[in-house]
């Protein structure tokens, strides 16, 4: 068991002993290291101005990730190799993509720069080629309020699809070797009172849950960064999950898919969207490129949040959960799971570990929406998910759930029964199913939507889905019906 | 010669033959720093030794008295050095830009939620925050008055209302041949800068403070400061390198913070630095003015108009703040475009319990616009005609010039301007190809406008429209320029840095670009209203043409010549057929004993505003400008995609085309997300709900069209004798996104010809949603 953090500062090798286990990777950066590069614009992880790029070991091979610096705690860069903006220009000279930014013009105030260059140099180290519209959900997660982001689009599209050539590129195998030589082992940093720990494996992981049932278990940041950044809680007892190997592992079989607690929504995201084009979007929607890659599958469903994205759709699907109490295994279906606002069917120390999803049948078909008021990195108003089962025109059965319109990600019990039998060639037989969401959600008002709104739009995305589905299987009259697919008119 | 020209057009390098450096598609002078991140921001300035940290106590309700603040567990917390409550005040407790009201921590009243009570001041800054949280306060709450109708229902007010009248609205109204009469809310608006607020106070001897500010207005700081500590002036310097934006949020809303930040320093004799969270920075500070409008108009059946009387209700907040000029300029452009006969225009400067209202990114401006444009809609709804025909039957022309204000429009393009972007961008072919698109899809239905914008330069407060500059010519011949306006990332510091290259024909590295400070420029206006090339270039420009008529002078000493025959070039000076290094002329001063330092003053002629009289010319000039948008919308749903913009922007003859264009798009986005995604929720409480960018949407990079055309009008220079001939940039473009907002009133009209869509500002899926609605109802 090793007490001090260990990770990579820009390839160099770096080791803390004493840290406040709630310390912020951005705080160290600038209070510790007094590197100022990194800025804080919102300290929240929505606006990625303290972007930096996160060399991790992916499936044994190392890969960088943007990152909001503001919410991810010190400790869980450990094994990781960590660049900020002050790193990039060498040798009097700037990185190529921080000369594109200079020579098209795509700094204004300069403030949310550094974050944008940081998201550049992830996407220019990604190896893809991307266009515009990859470009923007790549830039999702950094903000800019002065230049309306054509020039910084440019200044991406020119340097993607190429093969870097720069230091990082040059130190590349030795860095992936000197990472994969720091995974595996245990990390806990402190005393019993107060610590940081990283197990290295589940069952390390597990134990250290069940012997500290009042430790906060980490996963990706994302909602508990908030916790110590906006609500000041202390948290003294940390035990982070995304060290422990395997832990984000994904299987696939015939049958189902198994998808690793730990699993982050960028690793989980292509098994996932295998199983619905509807599930790719909404996941790509859920939450910027920098969310995605630090946020968990698993954390979304174990903080038992309402509006968590993954959860109406994993309940459509018909997903269970696996939970380990120390060596302790049971499982339960994921609607089960969610008891009531706030409160979950988790015992205190009880990891959540898998979500079995199974996949659809052959005559089963998955429509799903999130509506937000902007399209990229919000907050759903409602997230709308059903799995139609269609036989000869009409739905045989229906498994609907929605986020947003109850204290937790709740099934439509009475919509499903109210659509069984519709024929979809016939609108008018949809009609007593709109009408079922009432008895099925009493909807809130809050700052993203009206009640009325939420109930409203859930009747018509079912109107939605019906009306894409009589076009997909050739039974009605279709109609374009995704805002998003539209370009000009002519 | 063409009409347009694009941003990476290589023709944008070649626009001007009149000068060198001044036109050039310069990168803005920080651009390497901001990308390396070595740009300092004044919380990235290497603290002093023993630097201490603020935070904000906010109140947690919106209207009542303060009973008790007990701080006791406060003061106990770790790191607790002091806490600051009013009484902590020498001199006057009071950081108002105008007329008083807005006290820098509470004394018994609360105003709003979010004032701030008390201030912690702690060894760091977590733990100042963590302190905060300790704080036991007690109040006598009362009921808030949070929305502009509330307020005006308890006619409630923090200045006195303001009309302009011409003819008589009421009798042209009823002998009109068609009427409208209707009403809309108009949303405010967030700034978020991505830097927040900040400051950092500095004391030195004698009582003196240095305070390093993110502020569009150092001068102001400086005077807030010494009044609040009650020292002179000359006791206080504010010093700003650059801001992280500022879009008129740090007007008049940086003060506050600096003056706690000088407090804790003076109570302490320690430097103090105060930077806000985003959450309370968003809380706390002013926001662009929401309004209710309700107006009345009469035109003939080709939609002309006869008469327009309309009621502005402009939300203020609890004080009075900025509002007097920001209302006031709702009334200079509730005609935007267009020839009203007879009108009445009506401003009510509403009181809530909501933080006071500020300047925004074209000051009330926008929002009299938008109600402008939405009139043009509702006329060309109700009459079935191209609302783009009754936009340009409207337009200022002869005989019909004069606004409603009494100043006549002489230096009108709208109409060469509208022309060329209704071709460029294909309106017409489009149009009807969303005919076809909206009779063939059931739930998707689109809509397009082209809008123009008309936006007056120049302060409504006639004093602000002054500046001053500090140049240095040192004897190697690099020279240093120094003035009173800031950087916000607007390039202000380049562009007045190349009009000082071409006024010393040197190279524009060879000129060295200092932070705004008191102690070298004073007295100095905010950087704001769009005027900050206009005034800033034009002292510097005085000052560098003094140094320069100094040296002439010298050369034509030194070889005998006349001053004609001195020219300066290519970092040379040329006497005749001799040529020497523009640095050797400069030492040759220095040897002969002549001054290389000036001072350069510039105040705007011809304004001749007297609010008073309601009479004469508030503006030296107008800046014009139109733009074409294409929007899907989902009647199922809500949601609404932004297809295609086309934008065609004056800038007369342009000092920097690629800090120009940068000016336009990012202000076309900013003015798009302030009308769509840019929703401020405030509770019953008067608590504001949308107090983070979790909550608060502004644009994201997938908002802007791919295909977003911009184009500088291809201008032969402002017809006022501005800078090198150039125009104000900074607001106008904000405006032209209304063509966005008439483009989803256009997708919503559809669904129910002749109607019009009762919609608001700003178009969130919601609001469309329920536009559509009430169409089909």
């Amino acid at each position: 068991m090793r007490d001090r953090l260990t990770f990579l500062r820009n390839g160099e090798k770096v080791t803390v002993a004493d840290f406040d286990p709630q310390t912020t990777l951005l705080d160290y950066l600038r209070l510790t290291e007094r590197k100022t590069g990194t800025k804080e614009g919102c300290n929240e992880g929505d606006c990625g101005a303290c972007t930096v790029a996160l060399g991790k070991i992916r499936s044994g091979k190392l890969s960088y990730e943007p990152v909001n610096a503001c919410i991810l705690l010190l400790g869980q860069v450990e094994g990781c190799d960590v660049i900020t903006v002050d790193d990039l220009a060498g040798g009097g000279k700037l990185h190529a993509v921080q000369q594109a930014m200079v020579d098209l013009h795509g700094s204004q105030c300069g403030f949310c720069t550094p974050g944008f260059v940081m998201s550049l140099f992830t996407l220019h180290h990604s190896g893809k080629k991307a266009d515009r519209s990859a470009v923007n959900d790549w830039l999702a997660g950094n903000l800019c309020r002065c230049t309306g982001y054509r020039p910084i689009a440019d200044a991406a599209l020119k340097t993607t699809g190429k093969k870097p050539s720069d230091a990082l590129a040059a130190r590349w195998k030795k860095t992936e070797k000197a990472l994969l030589s720091m995974q595996g082992d245990d990390l806990f940093a402190g005393t019993l009172e107060s610590f940081f720990a990283a197990p290295g494996s589940v069952k390390a992981l597990a134990a250290l849950c069940a012997e500290h049932p009042d430790a906060v278990i980490l996963s990706g940041a994302t909602d508990v960064g908030l916790w110590i950044t906006k609500q000041m809680r202390q948290l003294p007892k940390i035990i982070y999950t995304g060290r422990a190997a395997g832990f984000d592992a994904i299987r696939e079989s015939s049958r189902q898919i198994v998808i690793g607690a730990g699993a982050t929504y960028t690793q989980a995201f292509d098994t996932l969207a295998s199983l619905g084009a509807d599930i790719g979007e909404v996941l790509r929607r859920l939450g910027s490129r920098h969310v995605r890659a630090s946020g968990t599958v698993g954390g979304n469903i174990a903080n038992g949040s309402p509006i968590g994205d993954t959860p109406p759709m994993l309940i459509a699907l018909g997903a269970s959960l696996e939970l380990q109490h120390g060596s302790g295994k049971r499982t339960l279906s994921l609607e089960d799971f969610f008891i009531d606002y706030g409160k979950q069917d988790r015992k205190p120390g009880e990891l959540v570990t898998k979500v079995i999803v199974p996949k659809p049948g052959r005559k089963q078909h998955f429509k799903a929406w999130k509506i937000s008021k902007r399209f990229d990195q919000d907050i759903s108003a409602v997230l709308f998910a059903a799995l139609f089962t269609v036989e000869k025109g009409r739905i045989a059965s229906a498994r609907i759930a929605c986020g947003g319109m109850a204290g937790t990600p709740k099934h439509a019990k009475h919509a499903e029964a109210a659509i069984a039998g519709a024929r979809l060639d016939d609108p008018a037989t949809w009609a007593r199913a709109r009408a079922a969401f009432e008895k099925d959600y009493t909807p809130m008002t809050d700052m993203r939507a009206s009640s009325g709104y939420r109930m409203e739009i859930v009747k018509n995305l079912l109107t939605k889905a019906l009306t894409e589905l009589a076009a997909e299987t050739g039974t009605g009259e279709g109609a374009a019906t995704r805002v998003l697919a539209t370009g000009e008119a002519v | 010669m063409g009409k347009r020209i694009q941003p990476n057009s290589p023709r944008l390098n070649a626009l001007r033959e009149d000068v060198v450096t001044v036109g050039k598609a310069l990168a803005h002078d920080s651009a390497a720093k901001h990308v390396s991140g070595t740009a300092a921001y004044v919380d990235d300035i290497l603290e002093p030794e023993g630097c201490l940290h603020l935070a904000p106590g906010l109140s947690t309700i919106a209207a009542g008295t303060l009973k008790k603040l007990d701080l006791a567990a406060v003061r106990a917390a770790p790191g607790v050095v002091t806490v600051l409550t009013a009484k902590d005040i020498p001199g006057v407790n009071d950081c108002s830009p105008s007329i008083g009201g807005d006290p820098i921590l509470a004394e018994k009243e609360i105003l709003f939620h979010g004032q701030v009570l008390f201030a912690v001041v702690a060894e760091t800054r977590l733990q100042a925050r963590h302190a905060v949280k300790l704080a036991k306060v007690e109040y006598a709450e009362k009921k808030p008055l949070v929305s502009v109708q509330q307020g005006q229902a308890a006619k409630k007010t923090v200045l006195d209302p303001y009309t302009f009248t011409r003819g008589n609205a009421k009798a042209a109204l009823k002998s009109s041949k068609r009427r409208i009469k209707s009403e809309m809310i108009i949303g405010g608006q967030e700034h978020f800068y991505l830097e927040g607020q900040v400051s950092m106070a500095v004391p030195g001897e004698a009582g003196d403070i240095r305070v390093h500010c993110s502020t569009q207005h150092p001068s102001e700081v400086q005077h807030l400061v010494a009044r609040m500590l009650g020292l002179p002036e000359a006791a206080v310097v504010t010093e700003c390198r650059r801001m992280g934006g500022g879009f008129g949020g740090k007007e008049s809303q940086a003060g506050q913070w600096a003056c706690l930040a000088a407090l804790a320093s003076k109570i302490t004799g320690r430097p103090s630095k105060m930077r806000l969270d985003r959450d309370d920075d968003m809380v706390a500070t002013g926001k662009r003015h929401d309004f209710h409008v309700r107006y009345e108009a009469g035109f003939d059946n080709r939609g002309v108009l006869d008469a327009v009387d309309v009621d502005f209700a402009g939300r203020c907040g609890c004080s009075a703040d900025l509002s007097l000029g920001v209302n006031d300029r709702t009334m200079f452009h509730a005609d935007n475009a267009y020839f009203y006969p007879d009108c009445r225009i009506h401003s009510q400067r509403v009181f809530t319990n909501t933080v006071s209202n500020t300047a925004f990114r074209g000051f009330g401006g926008p929002q009299g616009m938008v109600f402008a444009e939405r009139m043009m809609d509702e006329i060309a709804i109700g009459l079935g005609e191209d609302p783009l025909e009754i936009r340009r039957r409207n337009f200022y022309r002869r005989g019909r010039s004069v606004t409603p204000y009494g100043m006549a429009v002489k230096d009108n393009i709208l109409n060469e301007v509208v022309d060329e972007l209704e071709k460029t961008s294909r309106y017409q072919q489009r149009r009807k190809a969303i005919a076809r698109f909206n009779a063939e899809n059931r739930f998707l239905k689109k809509g397009i406008a082209l809008t123009p914008i008309k936006f007056g330069i120049a302060f409504t407060l006639k004093h602000l429209n002054q500046a001053g500059a500090l140049v240095h010519v040192y004897t190697d011949g690099s020279i240093q320029v120094n003035h009173g306006g800031t950087e916000m990332g607007q390039g202000l510091y380049l562009k007045v840095a190349q009009v000082v290259a071409e006024i010393f024909g040197v190279d524009i590295y060879k000129v060295r670009i200092t932070a705004t400070t008191t102690d070298k420029v004073p007295n100095t206006t905010p950087t704001a209203a769009s005027s900050g090339s206009d005034l800033n270039g034009m002292a510097a420009r005085r000052a560098a043409e003094a140094i320069r008529e100094r040296m002439i002078k010298v050369a034509c000493q030194l070889y005998q010549a006349k001053p004609s025959q001195v020219k300066f070039a290519g970092g040379k000076v040329m006497v005749g057929k001799r040529e020497l290094a523009f640095g050797e002329l400069a030492k040759t001063c220095f040897l002969e004993r002549v001054q290389l330092s000036a001072t350069g003053y510039f105040s705007t002629p011809n304004i001749t505003w007297n609010r008073d009289a309601i009479s004469g010319n508030p503006f030296l000039y107008f800046a014009y400008g139109a733009s074409c948008s294409e929007v899907t919308i989902d009647t199922l749903t809500g949601e609404m995609k932004v297809n295609r913009v086309d934008v065609l922007h004056d800038v007369g003859a342009s000092i920097n085309p690629a800090i120009d264009i940068g000016q336009i798009e990012g202000g076309f986005v900013q003015g798009m997300g302030w009308l769509t995604t840019e929703e401020l929720v405030f509770d019953d409480a008067g608590r504001l709900r949308t107090h983070a960018p979790s909550t608060y949407k502004i644009p994201t990079a997938s908002d802007v069209p791919e295909a977003f055309n911009v184009a500088l009008y291809e201008s032969a220079g402002n017809p006022a004798k501005t800078i090198y001939r150039s125009k104000a940039v900074g607001e106008p473009p904000l405006m032209l996104a209304t063509s966005v907002f008439s483009a989803i009133t256009m997708a919503v009209a559809s669904l129910n010809p002749g109607k019009v869509p009762p919609l608001d500002a700003p178009a969130t899926p919601e609001a469309i949603l329920r536009a559509c609605q009430e169409m089909m109802a």
